[in-house]
């Protein structure tokens, strides 16, 4: 009995710490899921894209404040500028004129995965980013306080405070806005919205915008906490929140914020408790088991099948 | 009659296309490595009728295709690799390679199939990322799988024959299906699996049919890829190579067999080709302009290049091409 205590003692500290990684990792997804899940919402396309823009986002950051002598937080902001407008033009030359044809919504995901594949090598050629790791100069030092044995670090709160700050203004837009109100309308009923007068063609634009600069934002955090950069960097984050997403119920907003979160946990308690090896597959084995449970995730409405 | 005559005729053709093929490798005129790019070509096309009728015809959305290739690749190298490269230890292999694939699918398929769209998409891209995580750990199982070294050393048995009558095989297989009442009841679950379960078919037989056996080609194209270049590594079968698959069945017109097999073998080329034409200081080129083809050839034609037809099937033995109707199964449009 006496041994037990003395090893949760001991142990607590450590799983307080993986907790607080878990959260860190956790809300770097929150933000990529929100750009999926919201235009999912919208025009049910998986944007492959997505975690591409979360690439694009980490680079113009880092350059930012490396090259460009921009304090960090005006790096930050650019880079959200700089993919909202890259976001909306994937949208306006790719997507919508599949939209205009009324093709098959898998035409559309197709297409998404060309998107994809296009700034991934575009972004490897010599005269963009280059195809080669950067490793990232953090634009202020690594301070690690400690409260009752447990660490904290700089990174990880400027992390979380700057999702939650996020989040917050997410929040308003989407309900205390106009805009926020015709994205949740066309949500809801494209051909309702439209027949509202709603410009379904703007809200769409509009959501690209938010999605890719929420991307954006994460980029350039998970290029502070995990300070290395490249080409492909996008690829696994973008998978992750996607699933976190789905895990969430996708086409809900806090939906993706808990599957990111849950996301975010499963995988740092895998690597810390049982094998950073194995990281991947228990996070994807937990969204295999919870949508048999739950086929439209824990937060999603399993409503019936529109045939 | 005529429907006989005409079948003896496809025959005709395919085995002159093979005297063909067979004579301009041995003479020299398709080298060594267009050869070997030629066989990749057939293999990926096995691998793509595979998902052509798993996706294209019975409507189940796959983003793991590749995982069961993987499968099918490693099961059947670890078989000659311990047995020998003998040729009956080597039709084992792939036979074993094939089964295993397809029990796995089996065994994952009846719970995942339940659900539906983009959800069993996702479901069965997790599935690959399992499966590839547990191939780059395999070595901890066995040392001669290789885990993330790859794995070395198998038997190079694989010939343009294999290749060659395995694809016809495959081709045979899913036409016939398709053509059966069996492919009948798969594609009314396509259109409308409510509709199709009123009508009382057995919905989840049919959705789990279609997915054993499309899984089970790709694990034959896995196992001829094992025997063919010797060398195989969990890279190879990661979710990027599950999107390749998926891009040759919609990129050929989803419901279009002659579609899936002109795009699996044009998309190789194409690669290939591009590798041989850029000149060295724009090579880094190859993989923006094989994205740019893929985006204005889907925004250009979002049926897909066949658009569900079917293309000299008639010719190639008789029968009515499955016509699709495109956009009415996939309920919701890329938005209204």
């Amino acid at each position: 009995m006496g041994y037990l205590l003395e090893s949760i003692r001991n142990g607590l500290p450590l799983l307080l710490e993986q907790v607080l990684n878990g959260l860190q990792l956790g809300f770097v997804y929150a933000l990529i899921a929100l750009g999926y899940t919201m235009v999912y919402g919208i025009i049910k396309l998986i944007n492959f894209a997505h975690g591409d823009i979360f690439m694009v986002g980490a680079f113009l950051g880092v350059f930012g404040f490396t090259y460009w002598g921009l304090p960090w937080p005006a790096a930050i902001l650019v880079a959200m500028a700089g993919c909202a407008v890259f976001g909306v033009m994937i949208e306006r030359i790719a997507y919508r004129p599949l939209r205009a044809k009324g093709a098959p919504r898998i035409a559309a995901l197709i297409t998404a995965i060309g998107v994809s594949l296009f700034i991934e090598y575009f972004s490897s050629l010599k005269f963009v980013f280059g195809p080669n790791f950067r490793v990232v100069e953090r634009p202020f030092g690594d301070v690690r306080w400690t409260l009752g044995g447990v660490g904290i670090s700089n990174i990880q709160l400027l992390v979380i405070a700057v999702v939650l700050g996020l989040l917050l203004a997410l929040q308003y837009v989407v309900y205390r806005t106009k805009i926020g109100k015709a994205m949740r309308a066309v949500a809801f009923d494209v051909d309702a919205a439209r027949l509202m007068g709603i410009d379904v063609d703007k809200v769409i634009a509009y959501t690209f915008a938010i999605g890719s600069a929420l991307a954006a934002a994460a980029g350039v955090l998970y290029a502070l906490a995990y300070p290395q950069i490249h080409p492909f960097m996008g690829i696994m984050p973008g998978l992750k929140a996607f699933t976190a997403a789905v895990l969430g119920g996708i086409g809900n907003i806090p939906g993706a914020v808990l599957g990111a979160l849950i996301m975010g946990q499963a995988e740092v308690m895998t690597a810390a408790y049982i094998s950073s090896e194995f990281r991947d597959a228990i996070a994807f084995s937990l969204l295999i088991l919870v949508l048999l449970v739950r086929p439209a995730g824990l937060l999603g409405k399993a409503g019936p099948e529109k045939v | 009659m005529a429907q006989t005559s005409k079948r003896l005729a496809a025959a005709a053709a395919v085995v002159g296309l093979y005297i063909l093929l067979e004579l301009l490798r041995r003479t020299g005129v398709i080298g060594a490595y267009w050869a070997q790019v030629m066989d990749l070509s057939l293999i990926i096309t096995i691998s793509a009728v595979g998902l052509s009728l798993i996706y294209g015809f019975a409507g189940q959305f796959s983003l793991g295709h590749a995982a069961f290739y993987g499968i099918g690749a490693y099961t059947a190298g670890l078989i000659t690799k311990t047995l020998g490269g003998e040729i009956h230890w080597y039709v084992l292999a792939l036979a074993a390679g094939a089964g295993a694939a397809g029990l796995v699918a089996f065994l994952i398929g009846l719970p995942i199939l339940r659900l539906r769209s983009d959800y069993l998409g996702i479901a069965t891209l997790g599935f690959g990322f399992i499966v590839k995580v547990l191939l780059d750990n395999s070595d901890k199982l066995s040392p001669t799988l290789g885990g993330a070294r790859g794995m070395l050393g198998i038997p190079q048995t694989t010939t343009f024959p294999w290749v060659f009558w395995g694809a016809v095989l495959a081709i045979l297989l899913v036409r016939n299906l398709v053509h059966s009442s069996y492919g009948r009841a798969c594609l009314s679950v396509r259109e409308d699996e409510i509709a199709a379960d009123i009508m009382g078919i057995h919905t989840t037989r049919f959705k789990t049919l279609a997915f054993v056996l499309g899984c089970g080609l790709a694990g034959l194209a896995g196992g001829l890829y094992a025997h063919r270049y010797s060398y195989l590594h969990p890279q190879s079968f990661d979710f990027l190579k599950s999107l390749d698959v998926l891009l040759i069945v919609v990129l050929g017109g989803l419901g279009s067999l002659t579609g899936t097999v002109v795009t699996a073998i044009g998309l190789v080329f194409l690669q290939e080709w591009l590798r041989g034409i850029l000149p060295q200081d724009y090579l880094d080129w190859r993989g923006v302009i094989y994205a740019i083809i893929l985006i204005v050839l889907m925004v250009r034609r979002p049926q897909g290049l066949m658009g569900g037809r079917e293309w000299s099937l008639r010719i190639l033995g008789g029968g009515e091409p499955v016509q699709i109707v495109t956009g009415k199964g996939e309920k919701g449009r890329a938005s209204a």
